[in-house]
């Protein structure tokens, strides 16, 4: 009988026991969590603060999740060595757990730049975890002078979470823009001025030079009083139980499309490995969900005797805030084409005759047809794209290809 | 599993669809008292233009990509049925981002919703289905693609 061991309880394991078990009802599944939460859904922080969700709603799966799928946890313990040569993976009490195949889901931790005088500030945190967000719940009031460093996808989404429960948000980047990492410069102004009308405040262009207690030095001169110090920086991938091991590790673990690493019965998902993005060509870290589900849920069907490949990841991210949305998807690379009108922003990037990303702001609908385009490298002259340009629509289809999709099993 | 089809040769653009299926959906008994004078928010849409119409709703995809990417944990797969616990979407709205049909779309309190296949409302059986005067959708089983 198989022991399969996953390292991490995110998405990416949870998906990696919905793959086994898809394949192997019978084998032992064992995963070891460093937090001490049953599996929940990280991207909600955020809307817990705004109080759009609560704890009781934020579980990633049900109760019985773990009962009904077989699995041992062992809560707040940390995998410290993995030994591809005995098969066991050693924890920090000194537990040692054998297995017959390992998954390596263990996400990324937080970056923080080693700012002068950062020891000097009383109340610091992070904003990944649930503990972050009951820790900053409890820290914020009314009157709290909140300082986020970072106007990336997490410091901007605690920006908006905290807003309810504070007037004063201040959020610096050495960025000139916000959102850096999916939006162009246009875009990212839409966004900051929607965001400046619903109070929160920015220092672009800009970082800390030193702190003093509750003070924040800018390099601009400027200087910044607060009272609670958010740090959202960036993430790094936690890669070091397969790097140690000897393991093929660049920025994140790599893998092949089965989603194996370097070493022999050793899988990766989620957040700790890098992905090839078919959209630019390259291999990076695609830090999202559905890419976590996606490589967990193979890697899980692979360890357990399947055949399964995860070969079209691609950036895509469905984000709001205060209720302007933004999506994009894929990679901003090729001819730029815009649409736009007093409401909406769209821009595709085409190249090779293929759709390589898009950015829309605005009330999305149907966007996804344009995501699948990416996703499902179909080239645009075997579509109407000129109308797929004014909307998303199935009637930029073939005939043929409505039948099948509609009239069939997809 | 038993899913809904459409074919476009057949459908004429009526979009009874449309009504029967916001109202089996609003938990009324009145169709007039549901949806006379309102904006409907139905699960099911046609599409098309002045010669071609078409209706589309959630295919219950075998692999479904909505539910992989759902970051609430809010889509769910109850025995093939592809089914979305409102209670526990907050609106980030990536089913949207992601579904490459278009098959799902804002409620009227901004929470997503898609077609169950009235497996849970009073009609027990597609309301759409039930309703098209013209077989351009039903409610079979088919096997591979066509």
């Amino acid at each position: 009988m198989n022991e399969y061991l996953i390292i991490g309880n995110g998405v990416a394991a949870a998906a990696a026991t919905e793959g086994i078990r898809s394949v192997d009802k019978a084998g032992t599944i064992t995963i070891v969590s460093e937090e001490a939460h049953p599996v929940y859904c990280r991207p909600l922080i955020s809307y817990y603060l705004e109080k759009k969700t609560d704890i009781s709603k934020m579980n990633y799966r049900d109760k019985d999740f773990y009962e009904r799928n077989g699995c041992k946890v062992f809560y707040g313990k940390k995998a410290v060595r993995l030994d591809p040569e005995k098969k066991e993976v050693k924890l920090c009490d000194g537990t040692v757990l054998p297995y017959s195949k390992v998954c390596i889901a263990t996400g990324s931790s937080p970056f923080t730049p080693d700012f002068p005088g950062i020891d000097t500030v009383d109340k610091k945190f992070g904003f990944m975890t649930l503990d972050d967000a009951l820790s900053l719940e409890k820290a914020v009031g009314k009157d709290t002078r909140v300082f986020i460093i970072g106007a990336g996808l997490i410091g901007l989404k605690c920006a908006e979470g905290l807003r309810a429960m504070t007037d004063s948000i201040t959020v610096c980047d050495l960025a000139d823009r916000v959102l850096s990492s999916i939006l162009d410069s246009d875009c990212a102004a839409l966004m900051q001025a929607h965001m400046e009308k619903n109070g929160i405040r920015f220092l672009l262009s800009d970082t800390v030079e030193r702190f003093d207690k509750n003070k924040a030095y800018m390099k601009s001169g400027r200087t910044v009083d607060f009272d609670v110090l958010v740090t959202a920086v960036g993430v790094k991938a936690n890669t070091s139980l397969v790097k140690d091991a000897g393991g093929a590790v660049n920025r994140g673990i790599i893998t092949d499309e089965h989603m194996r690493t370097s070493l022999n019965d050793v899988y990766a998902a989620g957040d700790c490995c890098e992905s090839r993005d078919i959209s630019s060509g390259t291999s990076h870290i695609l830090a999202i969900l559905p890419n976590a589900y996606m490589q967990g849920f193979a890697a899980g069907v692979n360890m357990a005797g399947g055949d399964r490949i995860f070969d079209n990841a691609i950036p895509m991210n469905s984000i709001g805030f205060f209720s302007l949305h933004a999506m994009t998807a894929g990679s901003y690379d090729g001819e730029l084409i815009e649409e736009k009108n007093d409401r909406e922003l769209m821009k595709f990037f085409v190249k090779d005759g293929l759709l390589k990303g898009f950015i829309f702001i605005g009330e999305p609908s149907k966007t996804g047809i344009y995501t699948s385009l990416i996703r499902e490298r179909i080239p645009l002259d075997t579509i109407d794209f000129e109308l797929l340009k004014k909307g998303a629509d199935y009637m930029a289809f073939s005939p043929e290809t409505r039948r099948k999709k509609f009239g069939g099993v997809v | 599993m038993k899913r809904i089809y459409v074919n476009e040769d057949r459908c004429i653009g009526c979009r009874l669809c449309e009504y029967n299926c916001a109202f089996a959906n609003s938990g009324m008994r009145d169709m007039a008292l549901a949806l006379k004078g309102k904006t409907i928010y139905p699960r099911i849409h046609v599409e098309g233009d002045d010669k071609i119409t078409f209706a589309v709703s959630c295919r219950h995809c075998t692999d479904p990509i909505c539910m992989k990417s759902c970051i609430a944990g809010a889509i769910y797969d109850d025995n093939g049925v592809i089914r979305i616990d409102k209670n526990k979407c907050v609106g980030c709205l990536t089913c949207i981002l992601v579904c490459p049909y278009g098959a799902l779309a804002k409620g009227e309190n901004g929470v997503m919703q898609k077609c169950e296949l009235c497996l849970n409302n009073s009609c027990g059986e597609p309301a759409c289905v039930k309703g098209c005067p013209n077989r351009a959708i039903v409610y079979e089983e088919r096997g591979e693609s066509l």
